[in-house]
């Protein structure tokens, strides 16, 4: 890479990292609804970061009980020995289901209920969804677990990621709402994000790292999205050629009509 | 125009070897001679007329798509959604025949609403087109039957408490009603023995009915001949050869004709299949790959969006038993459809501003109770429903009188046939 591209890179770095700032001082999360996933599930390192992500730091609780460690490492471009040392837990086979080992029962009298599988959620939920559910937890003394969510108001998790997003508290302000009696009501709305303690990660590196984990179960919601797209393009292809040529039959055909 | 080329008459081919053989033990000749090549349909069709086959063609879809499910579709509380996943994930292209058969039920509706919205523009269910167009509405409602039974199937949690309001709306029959319920579902619940049911209904009671209500639709067809956008009667004008003067063999004319049609609708599913298989939330429903769950409901309940003009009907009236009866009513008024025309012309064309208004405010009704009937039953939207659910019925009941008082224009005698070459 040559000097002057570094530096172009270096300062488009830095022209981000203001942006964030600047978007973060004028009253972080305010705007949280409006947080995209954004759709990657062709990016074979965003997808592999997000399964050793989910190896480390879901997987203890949640199972993806649908998709196989054999079917991942074909799908996200690992060799046999590579999903064996970064992503098959111990004492699980590359053809085994990827289950997680807390047993049910106990998880539903730790939380209350049994963490849910993970397989389907972005496909139920959406992509943005679990976006922006793993980047509204704060702090929440009322709750059982000490945290709550924006996008799941008294979520049964906990904030297990606090280890590397740090701690945050939200900040509630008062207005005025036009209820359906007519009547004014004071209502409390979240306003914006307090950082309390912080994390091992930058808010930048945890947004990365919340982008790869999502992608991920983007992929698992529907593993063979990628190559369905990919074919699609080939099959709407051949239909209009297709189609065509049915096209010059008829006109052959109706010359004759009059 | 030049002669149609028309097939000698079968006794007079003498196809030796195996073709003769065969031909003289099964009429296949006879039957492509008569059904196809000499059938003769008006020449003047246009786009509207390509959705009967389309329909048919979907079907074939179904059917074919639908055999291959059910070699990996297994029924049942605790197989069915893992099952589906099976397909999607681990079966050999199960993905791909999952995509058509889910889109391939909305594709379904879409044609068959728009060959029965043809049928209400070109006058098709008048005279001598009554039976046909009441077989068809057989067709329909077993096509609503069959497209409710599979969508239980998956087992998702749309499916679980879709079926769990659809079923109950049996309830709200007087005095028969909780019994009836009970004796459909075959439990307490939507259950076990409900998904059992409504697979064996689903895959092949219904299909059968289907078929066999198809194969009449084309027979009462066959007897009549197609009505065509002039409303006009080709057979009353017959020129020397013993033929339509306005008609052209279906063989190879429309055939040709039709997989053009056929070409058109591929594509457009297969950009549905390959790039969008959810619609949006419209095919596949976003809380339809969460298990059924009886303890969560789901946010908002809708069908899918082909029944949704009849569920905004339902959930338009405050009282539920008058709400379902209006629903129904809503189906079986299009039966009547023949005997509440009293116009004196078929086509839209040779009607007057009253038909073709009147049929405009239905169709901007189905439309917008559609869209009301995916929305959540709260405010604006209820107020909504309840004034196009009155645009809907008003198009059925005054009709007798703007059919009769509607000042009609002069038809042609022979149909209107633009040549585009």
């Amino acid at each position: 890479m040559t000097t002057i591209r570094r530096a172009l890179l270096l300062a488009c770095l830095l022209a981000s990292g203001a942006a964030t700032a600047a978007e973060e001082s004028a009253g972080a999360g305010a705007n949280w609804m409006t947080w995209r996933a954004g759709d990657d599930v062709t990016n074979l390192a965003s997808l592999q970061r997000g399964a050793r992500n989910f190896m480390g730091y879901c997987l203890g609780c949640h199972s993806l009980k649908y998709e196989r460690y054999s079917r991942l490492g074909v799908d996200l471009g690992l060799t046999p020995e590579e999903l064996q040392q970064y992503l098959i837990a111990p004492g699980d086979k590359p053809a085994d289901y990827i289950l997680t080992t807390m047993p049910a029962g106990d998880s539903a009298t730790w939380f209350g209920k049994t963490p849910p599988d993970l397989s389907l959620m972005a496909r139920a939920r959406g992509p943005d969804y679990l976006y922006q559910f793993l980047k509204t937890f704060y702090v929440d003394s009322s709750r059982p677990t000490g945290a709550n969510n924006l996008r799941l108001a008294a979520s049964a998790m906990p904030a297990v990621l606090s280890e590397l997003e740090g701690l945050k508290s939200a900040v509630y302000k008062d207005e005025e709402e036009i209820g359906s009696d007519g009547k004014v009501m004071k209502v409390h709305v979240f306003d914006h994000f307090e950082q309390l303690v912080p994390g091992r990660m930058t808010p930048a590196e945890y947004d990365a790292f919340v982008h790869d984990t999502v992608n991920f179960l983007d992929y698992v919601g529907e593993p063979t999205q990628a190559e369905r797209r990919a074919l699609g393009l080939w099959v709407v292809l051949f239909l209009l050629v297709f189609t065509w040529l049915a096209w010059l039959l008829k006109q052959q055909y109706w010359k004759d009509v009059h | 125009m030049a002669a149609p080329p028309v097939p000698p008459p079968a006794s007079q081919v003498k196809p030796g070897g195996l073709r003769g053989w065969i031909y003289k033990r099964l009429p296949i000749q006879e039957f492509i001679a008569e059904q196809l090549t000499g059938y003769y349909a008006p020449k003047n069709f246009n786009i509207w007329y390509f959705f009967g086959s389309l329909a048919l063609v979907v079907l074939v879809l179904q059917l074919v798509t639908g055999i291959f499910l059910t070699m990996f579709y297994k029924p049942g509380e605790a197989t069915s959604f893992d099952s589906v996943e099976f397909i999607m994930r681990e079966v050999q292209w199960g993905w791909l025949i999952r995509y058509m058969h889910s889109t391939g039920a909305s594709v379904f509706f879409i044609v068959v609403y728009l060959h029965m919205f043809r049928a209400m523009l070109y006058g098709s269910y008048k005279a001598p087109r009554e039976l046909l167009w009441l077989i068809g509405m057989l067709v329909y409602l077993a096509l609503m039957a069959e497209a409710f039974f599979g969508y239980v199937l998956p087992w998702g949690n749309m499916s679980f408490w879709g079926a769990q309001v659809i079923v109950n709306l049996f309830g709200t029959i007087p005095v028969i009603g909780p019994g009836l319920v009970l004796w459909i579902r075959g439990d307490y619940g939507i259950a076990d023995a409900t998904l059992g049911r409504f697979f064996a209904l689903h895959v092949a009671a219904v299909p059968l009915a289907i078929l066999l209500l198809v194969a009449l639709h084309l027979v009462a067809l066959r007897q009549t001949g197609s009505n065509n956008p002039d409303g006009i009667e080709i057979k009353e004008r017959v020129g020397a050869d013993g033929h339509p003067l306005d008609g052209i063999p279906f063989h190879p004319y429309y055939t040709v004709k039709d997989i053009v049609g056929v070409g058109v609708m591929l594509v457009l599913l297969a950009i549905v299949v390959f790039f969008v298989p959810t619609f949006g939330g419209l095919f596949l429903e976003g809380p339809n790959f969460e298990p059924a769950n009886p303890m969560s409901t789901p946010e908002h309940i809708a069908p899918v969006w082909y029944f949704t003009p009849y569920y905004a009907i339902l959930r338009a009236v405050p009282d539920q038993r008058l709400g379902a009866l209006l629903m129904f009513l809503a189906v079986a008024l299009f039966v009547f459809l023949p005997w509440l025309d009293r116009s004196p012309v078929k086509s839209m064309r040779y009607r007057g501003i009253l038909s073709r208004g009147a049929l405009a405010m239905f169709a901007v009704s189905f439309v917008v109770l559609g869209y009301l009937g995916l929305q959540p039953a709260e405010g604006v939207y209820v107020v909504l429903a309840r004034i196009f659910a009155v645009g809907y019925f008003l198009f059925f009941f005054l009709m007798p009188w703007y059919s009769r008082v509607d000042r009609v224009k002069p038809v042609p005698e022979r149909v209107i046939y633009h040549d585009h070459h």
